[in-house]
């Protein structure tokens, strides 16, 4: 499958951010967007998960195996923002099997999902007794445990240490070679083979 | 669906959760009434429908703030923008459990209460079933509120600001049909269906409201 | 969006708003509606202060003057802002927002004019400032509503965002008006016996009327010069904003090409 952007614009506040943005990402392929603060990493996540109106352009799925059906695009998405989107008053497991739920097409059992993260065993710890690399990978094992396709990650390694960017990077590749996607926003080195660029701003 | 709600019912009474904390802000207000009004029963009794009426008002609007807001915070309200599940449908079961966790409490604890009160019988029935057809509107319009302010740092003040002069009917409807209950003439039944109607219609539009709110403040 | 960087806009959106013509526009009309405005309310006022006494009311009649068109006034600027905030969220007309919360203060303010006449003239009627009358208690709400709105509006900061929540936040108000307007009749026939004040209706003379048609007709035009200067007000208000957060990120670009 390919997820095909043309002509993206966006106006966020009272800033066009996004002016006419175009790319193409098919399967097995990750497009890393870079550029410094502020020149509309985030904003261009947050428009292809649909939470930003667009002022121009359009987001298409090209699925010619049609092997999600007419879901829109938006829903093939999997989100990881700046925020870890858990309750720190529950613990891990209940947090985990409530996005799960909530999210649908289950993949990996949670026990399994925490084990890839590297954190298994601390599914009964409320999720505030966590460290900040920790919460990251509780944060990033929601993408596992729910099928998407399309992975947008904004900023996924910030907390984490060299192992758990390693490991990280290795739980990417596995999602590509599976036949995933990933748009990721940062400006680390992610590790990945088969990338493309996508700069923003001035370059370095 | 049933994830959300089960969620933000589990949340509600854990740490940080306000189930508790509103009826014990609706006792502390019923009582302190007495106390601004002075001890006479029969003004405290005529006036009784009324007081267990505002303090309602008072305790539901009191966790109103954090309703999306803790969701804002976390991140998590960005999930539920993406989810498939329609948003009105989502911000109907959080304005659901508020319900649960505050109207509905405050209804079952309102006979008690009212008995400091001295209220007659017929009142306390009556005022129970007010509160438990008319709080659910004050947990709808008070989302709508909540959506509205969701990303402001002192949104809770301006949501009170916001939310209070459209509970005033269903305030009218519920204390003037509390006192129907208790004097002759008036009909009981009028005003308390003009409360379920308010109610009914507030559910409904409600959530859009919210969910076109919550939309617009996300971009 | 903004209203001065327009020419960076995509194509095609820059046909939706432009205020730059707007402006323009109201630099030429509103010298026309002040003039037609001051001799309107000339003429109504001399035609208020020349009727005969009411032989009820006696002199006090003539706060009707003031009081019926600020009522009339208080209700069409809400409806104001019920058009505006239709605009921003099916049109997305930028303008739209402006004049939706030009309206704002100035509806409070016919609101309040509404209010304050009503209690002077409830003074010698009633024989008390206030009263729990019905259309006192809704436009009392009103007023709290129309001083929500505006405390919403400048708790946000950011235009285009708070454009259109404030626009939810009006719609949902407009829903209740009427539900509010019900229960408050309900509420005052409960507790006292209806109005005493009749202000409107056939009954009234034609001595009477005409000098309060054309009240309201100054009124109309009061509101729309105040309106329009609002407008023109909060575009350039916009503008200044812009145009700070232009020089903001010409200074950062700046200093990087220095560094």
């Amino acid at each position: 499958m390919k997820l095909i952007a043309s002509n993206i614009s966006v106006i966020r506040g009272e800033e066009l951010i996004l002016e006419d943005i175009s790319f193409t990402v098919s399967s097995n392929e990750a497009l890393i967007v870079r550029g410094a603060n502020g020149t509309g990493k985030s904003t261009l996540l947050r428009a292809i998960a649909g939470l930003l109106p667009l002022e121009t352009g359009t987001f298409s799925v090209d699925d010619p195996d049609n092997e999600f059906g007419d879901s829109t695009h938006s829903q093939l998405c999997h989100y990881l923002g700046h925020e870890n989107a858990m309750k720190p008053a529950m613990t891990v497991g209940e947090n985990l099997a409530f996005w799960q739920e909530f999210a649908g097409q289950p993949h990996l059992e949670i026990d399994e999902a925490m084990e890839m993260v590297g954190l298994d065993g601390l599914q009964d710890v409320p999720f505030s007794h966590l460290s900040t690399g920790q919460r990251r990978r509780i944060s990033i094992s929601r993408l596992l445990i729910s099928y998407r396709p399309i992975w947008l990650l904004d900023e996924p390694t910030a907390g984490l240490d060299a192992a758990s960017e390693k490991q990280f990077a290795k739980l990417m590749q596995i999602h590509l070679e599976d036949g995933g996607l990933i748009i990721a926003a940062t400006h680390i080195p992610l590790g990945l083979e088969n990338t493309k660029e996508l700069v923003f701003g001035e370059q370095e | 669906m049933i994830a959300l709600l089960k969620r933000d019912l589990k949340l509600s009474f854990r740490s940080g959760g306000g189930a508790a904390i509103a009826l014990l802000f609706y006792f502390a207000v019923v009582v302190s009434m007495p106390f601004a009004i002075g001890p006479d029963p029969i003004l405290l009794s005529t006036i009784g429908g009324a007081t267990l009426w505002i303090g309602a008002l008072l305790a539901s609007l009191l966790g109103l703030e954090r309703l999306f807001q803790s969701d804002a915070e976390d991140g998590s309200l960005d999930q539920m923008l993406i989810s498939p599940t329609p948003l009105a449908a989502q911000v109907f079961t959080k304005s659901f459990v508020h319900w649960l966790v505050t109207g509905l409490p405050l209804t079952l604890m309102a006979p008690v209460f009212g008995l400091f009160l001295g209220m007659s019988q017929n009142a306390l029935l009556a005022s129970m079933a007010t509160l438990a057809v008319g709080t659910p509107a004050i947990s709808f319009i008070g989302a709508v509120g909540a959506a509205i302010t969701v990303s402001l740092s002192r949104g809770g003040l301006l949501l009170s600001v916001l939310v209070m002069p459209m509970c005033i009917p269903v305030l009218i409807f519920g204390v003037g049909a509390v006192r129907a209950a208790v004097t002759e003439p008036d009909p009981f039944l009028p005003p308390f269906l003009l409360v379920a109607a308010i109610s009914l219609f507030f559910a409904v539009i409600g959530p859009f409201a919210s969910a076109l709110a919550l939309r617009q403040g996300a971009s | 969006m903004t209203i001065a960087d327009t020419q960076n806009l995509p194509r095609g959106l820059t046909a939706l708003a432009n205020p730059t013509r707007f402006l323009a526009l109201v630099r030429v009309v509103l010298p026309v509606l002040t003039i037609i405005t001051i001799g309107l309310l000339a003429i109504g006022l001399w035609l208020g202060f020349s009727v005969p006494d009411d032989y009820q009311q006696g002199r006090t009649v003539r706060i009707m003057f003031v009081h019926v068109p600020s009522v009339w006034m208080a209700m069409g600027a809400y409806m104001v802002m019920v058009s505006g905030a239709l605009g921003v969220l099916v049109w997305r007309h930028p303008l739209a927002d402006v004049a939706a919360r030009a309206a704002a203060p100035l509806g409070a303010c016919f609101t309040f004019l509404g209010l304050a006449t009503g209690s002077i003239w409830g003074r010698p009627m009633w024989g008390t400032w206030w009263v729990w009358d019905a259309r006192l208690t809704s436009f009392l709400i009103l007023f709290i509503i129309y001083l929500g709105l505006i405390a919403l509006w400048n708790s946000m900061e950011e235009p285009a965002k708070s454009a259109r929540i404030a626009a939810v936040a009006i719609l949902v108000g407009a829903i209740n008006i009427p539900i509010i307007k019900f229960s408050v009749d309900w509420f005052t026939t409960l507790h006292q016996p209806a109005s005493v004040l009749r202000t409107d209706g056939p009954k009234l003379a034609p001595e009477f009327l005409y000098p309060l048609l054309t009240m309201g007709l100054a009124f109309l035009f009061l509101f729309l010069t105040l309106h329009l200067m609002a407008m023109r007000n909060e575009i350039l208000r916009r503008q200044i904003r812009t145009l700070q957060r232009k020089a903001a990120r010409e200074i950062r670009s700046a200093n990087k090409a220095s560094t």
